[in-house]
């Protein structure tokens, strides 16, 4: 489910024609060659600034290219290959780090803040629309107030 | 002479801006009168100090003076006129300058277009501006001071940063500093509201016209920011998820919601407390952004440790500022009496949800920015967030934003018909979602995000259209009536129907990136790439020098359909005194796509290694962002906005009383 996703994030977000990828790196198999792309747009190029090993130019982020085929045409899942990086050069290489313990705030502000204030806006326009009903009845306050004011006006006549 | 003129005036305005904090605070909080009058003097007098300060260290980098060591760093006698001025606000201390000038430029302002408003507010709105300014020349003087002499002066500078050399750096830093800074306005007036005790409608039609000329200069400085990169970086990229960009981002996406959050606040009285907080948010965004940049902690948490004494003074201001006006708000914000009242299904309904968007997506820019530094600092552990985590995070959000603005910008005020809403969009609706289809059935096999981003953009341009055409349509058909009432119809009306139709447009650059063609060769002359609709072949190789750098190029010339269209030139230019070359790129713009080229390098046997570009409808991207500028600056030409509610009631009061009784 995950994967099928983000592939279509892939599809939706980046261009099919190749990016930094080289002719002789393509893989024959579309299917294993789309894999590549969808994990190599989410390595970083170490020795660049903030550019992903599939938009790079630099040698590293070839080499690293080729790495990344290597193992899918070695048979090895997604999370393998990712693993595989990460034991090596650490997680900063993932451009899209990983959901976990210490990044669950990193995923998670964004939409508990949509949800929390969407929830905060809503309650505040439930408490109004109860505030604006004109058949509310008169709290004990007001009714003793409208009694003063009614006694006044029928001393006053 | 000149430079110590400077120098002196920069120290004195500290303390004039000092005076601006101090004495109209205490006579808003004592209201007393005399103190509250001393506002407009000060500002003025800081604004003109600075003006001298910032003119004389122009001086210096204009006349040269190399005993200066902020000249002989960034400057170089040979430069052209433009970069020597440009030069100034090329490094950190100038362009703390520049931030300043802004600033106080800002305050001058107000105090100049003060007359209508209550002294006790002007003087608060003042006050706050004079205690930034006050801040930021402290930090200027102690940390940063530009006039600094060196005792033996060397006999020539050490250059621009090349990157550096181009007309961008004329423009870009001030745009974008008008629009950071700009909302500096919307924050004075926030808290001056605050301590004032009072907001309306009225205050409202005060800080709108601020915030929108701050949002005009920002969109403006990010788009220039984002093609200058685009040109100059030679990569072929527009929007990379950087840092400094998402600094500058987060700025314009919360400005955005103050934007709108203050037109409900004119037109309904309503959401107050909201744009007070959004008021703060924005510029503390704006304060953030300026630290990020300027404390050197993003390109590394290291060098932000070899120069503590800036990053932490910085850090200090925001911290000062941003608590500050939070905790005065979290004081005083029970205080302000609820406006009016709407359903949720109404013009200011939709605009709570644009809000809600936008700063949903402003927190995941600012989490996604911050959270590599803040993660590092507490456990270590380096990770790294790029464009995936924004695609997956800001992006959803900006898209469901997108589909939801053209029902939001045809809602009623206070109670909306939701069917009728749907019932007038269906053209609009059918014709994105035709166009899409169309596009997606000859396209077949290509990227899918294309035909979907740009009938998205359709539906903005034509939700924009059908909005326009359904307040000036008549009962029956007849265009004289039409254009009447189009002509009649309120600028600011005109204003917010471009501005949507040009976040179409630039939507739709965006969507159509997915068709982009990129070639990677190593050519010799005359072989033919093809690239796109386009041929390119190889010209000639040539060398040659100019002003202060020799470059190593490639001429290549463009045909299509065996019909020469032009010639693109790209080329690795190495300047005097430094070593890293720069890569310039050749950009031919066909319609409104365009064909990129940039040199890897030139072989000794002659032949050449390039990058070749074809970008489809790219110019889309920066021209919509044109046209968002141009809706604002429309909406801002409008009468409504540029005649405070006060001027008119002063009009009018004069008129009555002209009038026979």
């Amino acid at each position: 489910m995950i994967r099928l996703f983000s592939s279509f994030i892939f599809i939706f977000f980046l261009s099919v024609s190749a990016h930094a990828v080289e002719p002789d790196e393509i893989l024959k198999d579309p299917a294993l060659e789309l894999r590549a792309r969808i994990i190599s747009s989410e390595l970083r190029c170490l020795v660049c600034q903030n550019q992903s090993i599939d938009d790079s130019h630099a040698p590293l982020a070839r080499d690293l290219r080729l790495l990344v085929r290597d193992r899918i045409t070695a048979g090895a899942s997604d999370s393998e290959i990712r693993q595989y990086l990460v034991d090596r050069y650490g997680e900063f290489i993932l451009l899209k780090p990983r959901v976990a313990a210490d990044t669950i705030i990193l995923w998670g502000a964004p939409f508990l803040v949509l949800a929390l204030s969407g929830f905060l806006v809503w309650r505040a326009a439930q408490r109004r629309g109860s505030q604006s009903r004109t058949d509310a009845p008169l709290t004990a306050e007001e009714k003793a107030q409208l009694d003063a004011l009614l006694a006044r006006k029928s001393r006053d006549l | 002479m000149i430079v110590e003129l400077g120098h002196y005036a920069l120290v004195l305005a500290v303390i004039t801006a000092f005076a601006q904090f101090v004495f109209p605070l205490w006579g808003a909080v004592s209201r007393d009168a005399s103190l509250q009058s001393m506002a407009r003097p000060s500002a003025f007098v800081t604004f003109i100090l600075v003006g001298l300060s910032f003119g004389a260290l122009t001086y210096a980098y204009i006349s040269s003076d190399f005993s200066v060591a902020n000249v002989v760093m960034n400057s170089h006698s040979t430069k052209p006129l433009i970069y020597k001025i440009s030069g100034v606000w090329s490094n950190h201390e100038g362009s703390m300058m520049l931030w300043v000038l802004i600033l106080v430029f800002f305050a001058a302002l107000v105090a100049l277009r003060g007359d209508g408003m209550p002294e006790r507010l002007l003087a608060s709105v003042l006050s706050v501006q004079g205690s930034i300014t006050f801040a930021f020349l402290v930090f200027i003087v102690l940390t940063s001071n530009p006039f600094l002499r060196v005792g033996d002066p060397p006999p020539d500078g050490q250059g621009l940063n090349p990157i550096l050399a181009d007309p961008g750096l004329a423009i870009h830093p001030p745009l974008l500093y008008l629009g950071y800074v700009g909302f500096s306005v919307a924050f004075a007036f926030a808290i001056g509201a605050l301590i004032h005790g009072r907001i309306d409608a009225v205050w409202a039609r005060f800080v709108r016209p601020w915030t929108l000329l701050a949002w005009i200069f920002l969109t403006l400085g990010i788009a220039m920011g984002s093609y200058w990169a685009y040109y100059e970086l030679g990569w072929g990229g527009w929007w990379f998820w950087d840092p400094v960009e998402n600094a500058s981002l987060m700025p314009w996406l919360m400005g955005t919601a103050l934007l709108h959050s203050t037109i409900v606040m004119e037109k309904r009285d309503a959401l107050k407390v909201w744009t007070i907080l959004l008021s703060i948010l924005t510029f503390s965004l704006s304060l953030l952004g300026t630290f990020l940049v300027r404390s050197g902690v993003i390109t590394s948490v290291h060098s932000f440790a070899s120069d503590p004494g800036r990053g932490l003074f910085i850090l200090g201001i925001l911290i000062v500022f941003i608590g500050g006006g939070l905790l005065l708000f979290a004081l005083r914000a029970s205080t302000l009496r609820q406006g009016g009242l709407f359903a949720p299904v109404s013009r200011e309904g939709a605009l709570v949800l644009n809000n809600l968007f936008l700063a949903a997506s402003t927190v995941a820019v600012l989490v996604g920015t911050l959270y590599p530094l803040v993660l590092e600092t507490l456990s270590g552990s380096k990770i790294s967030v790029g464009a995936p985590y924004f695609n997956l995070t800001a992006v959803p959000l900006f898209i469901i934003l997108v589909v939801l603005v053209p029902f939001g910008q045809s809602l009623a005020w206070k109670r909306g018909d939701l069917l009728g809403v749907m019932q007038r969009l269906l053209l609009a609706f059918g014709l994105s979602v035709l166009a899409a289809l169309i596009i997606l059935a000859f396209t077949t096999g290509g990227p899918v995000m294309a035909p979907v981003g740009i009938g998205l953009g359709l539906w903005l341009i034509l939700g924009s259209a059908t909005e326009v055409f359904m307040r000036v349509k008549p009962q029956r058909f007849d265009l004289r009536i039409m254009i009447a009432r189009a002509l009649g119809l309120p600028r600011s009306a005109w204003g917010a129907a471009l501005a949507h139709a040009g976040l179409g447009m630039t939507v739709i650059g965006i969507a159509a990136t997915a068709w982009g063609v990129e070639h990677i060769s190593v050519t010799k002359a005359g072989e033919r790439i093809a690239v796109g609709p386009y041929v390119v072949a190889l010209e000639s190789s040539f060398k040659r020098s100019g002003a202060g750098y020799r470059e190593d190029g490639a001429r290549f010339l463009v045909t299509r359909d065996d019909q020469a269209s032009g010639a693109l030139e790209t080329s690795k230019r190495v300047h005097a005194g430094r070593e890293m070359p720069t890569t310039e790129a050749g950009i031919i713009t066909f319609g409104l796509g365009q064909l990129y080229a940039s040199l890897n390098e030139i072989l000794p046997d002659g032949r050449v290694s390039v990058h070749i570009y074809w970008k489809p409808l790219v110019t889309l991207i920066w021209g919509g962002a044109l046209v968002m500028a141009l809706g604002g600056a429309l909406s801002l030409s409008d009468r409504r906005v540029r005649i405070t509610a006060a001027e008119r009631v002063l009009r009018s009061s004069v008129k009555n009383r002209g009038a026979p009784a």
